[in-house]
């Protein structure tokens, strides 16, 4: 069977399913091929923060970018909840990063100054010493030394934003298409045709949001997109009293009250797992922050692969041999989802492109190859 | 609500229910003791208030969690009844400090 549209998405996680409601709104016809429930899906193992501490420390664009999706985050919030009656529970107080060692203070003391020096000083923060921290956090143990601050930094609940982005996008008409493992992407007769599942689907566009399998899928389209997996594992505990304020990036308490411990990084391939030595790092760690939890119980964990790209930095990529084809890459599906239900889906719908969209291109990557082979 | 089905029950066992002393069938769960002294709802849920009970009885559902011998959130269904056994019907949130 064939169907045919204005714009295919390939993949359903978060930024597939951000882009598909931007899309939508300024009225392209967008079907949605998502891949399995067994699939690699970072979007469903995510910790849930809308953070801006520390990003793009090495690259201004990507620190003026987050703080773009940080300040659009409440109005987003607001109409997505209006749209499906969903509270994904948007909790933008701030947010605390900890430091453990004067190493920590240090490099963390210069990255905030980064990203405040590359935003004109629009990105806000604070290095707080352990008095000044617990003034705030009386709980944080003695050991630790102190934290960043940024009060443009929040949380959100991953899988309600993951629900109402679903919800919405089938609300604006777009075509939803679950189990379709996209088999191959052939460009025809000035389009695109994706084989999926047996069918064929047929538009003028084609974004690929697929997370790991983009670099598989772009080749086809004569894009380059490097990205491999970084497992992180995460930690949940019973639910427990209110006492953390606002997000850490280690430990975030749900609205329910459950608390999320984060999260490790580790490059160990496609394998998704959980292992018992992580999760007593990830517990001891968390006990060392806040002593007084040594008696909540877990109750489960799991490991999902972040997409990361070499320089951890998004791609916003236009194929330069196919120019209706398009790639998306990022690990910050949260933070950035307004931007990419916004400015990104403007690009994409064929309207000018914000600036700083240039910067993000997958020709960064080619440039330091070429610099690479010239130097050896 | 819920009878015994065996008619040579084994040796009772005298538990602690919200302060009051009760006497259930040793052997079954806590779970199932709720279920046979008819002490149902067994807890409030943390979050709407909502009354629930035991539901899967093998450790999934987490709907059964009661306070056992001073620790709260425990799986009732997981738990054997002994002699002595302090349980609390759970309503409210646990606080983040250790138990006592």
């Amino acid at each position: 069977m064939s169907h045919n549209f204005d714009t295919i998405i390939v993949g359903g996680g978060l930024v597939g399913a951000a882009l598909a409601c931007g899309l939508a709104t300024r009225g392209s016809a967008v079907a949605l091929l998502d891949g399995h429930d067994r699939d690699f899906r970072a979007s469903r193992g995510n910790f849930g923060l809308v953070w801006v501490q520390g990003k793009g420390a090495e690259f201004a664009p990507y620190a003026r970018w987050s703080g773009l999706a940080a300040k659009a985050w409440p109005e987003f919030a607001r109409e997505l909840q209006a749209a499906t009656g969903i509270d994904i529970g948007l909790q933008q107080s701030g947010g605390y990063d900890f430091c453990l060692s004067t190493d920590e203070w240090d490099a963390r003391s210069e990255e905030m100054r980064l990203v405040r020096q590359h935003t004109q000083g629009e990105f806000e923060y604070e290095m707080l010493d352990n008095a000044a921290l617990r003034e705030r956090l009386p709980q944080v143990s003695a050991e630790v030394l102190g934290a960043s601050y940024s009060q443009q930094d929040g949380h959100v609940n991953p899988l309600f934003l993951l629900h109402a982005l679903h919800r919405r996008m089938q609300s604006l008409g777009c075509q939803y298409f679950p189990n379709r493992r996209v088999a191959s992407i052939r460009p025809d007769q000035g389009g695109f045709t994706a084989r999926a599942g047996g069918d064929r689907y047929r538009a003028a566009r084609v974004v690929l949001c697929a997370g790991l399998d983009n670099q598989r899928l772009a080749q086809d389209l004569g894009m380059h997109i490097p990205v491999a997996p970084l497992r992180g594992q995460l930690l949940i505990t019973e639910r427990v009293k209110k006492f953390l304020p606002c997000a850490t990036l280690q430990v975030r308490q749900t609205m329910e009250g459950s608390l999320q411990i984060g999260d490790s990084h580790e490059d160990v391939g496609l394998d998704d797992s959980t292992t018992l030595d992580v999760i007593t790092r990830l517990a001891a760690r968390a006990l060392r922050i806040f002593p007084h939890l040594s008696g909540v119980r877990l109750v489960r964990a799991w490991g999902a692969l972040r997409v990361m790209t070499p320089d951890g930095v998004p791609i916003y990529h236009q194929s330069v041999q196919f120019p209706g084809a398009y790639a998306v890459s990022c690990h910050s599906g949260v933070t950035l989802a307004p931007l990419h239900a916004g400015a990104v889906a403007d690009w994409i719908g064929g309207e000018s492109p914000h600036p700083l969209l240039a910067d993000f291109s997958a020709q960064r990557f080619e440039l330091s190859q070429t610099r690479a082979r010239a130097l050896v | 609500m819920f009878r015994l089905l065996t008619s040579n029950a084994p040796e009772p066992v005298a538990i602690e229910l919200d302060g009051e002393t009760q006497s259930v069938p040793g052997g079954m769960s806590v779970a199932a003791a709720m279920l046979y002294l008819d002490a149902l709802p067994a807890r409030q849920t943390v979050v709407s208030g909502s009354p629930r009970a035991a539901f899967c009885m093998m450790g999934v559902c987490f709907e059964c969690l009661m306070e056992i011998d001073g620790c709260p959130n425990q799986r009732a269904c997981q738990v054997e009844v002994v002699a002595g056994m302090r349980i609390k019907r759970q309503s409210g949130i646990r606080d983040s400090e250790r138990a006592s």
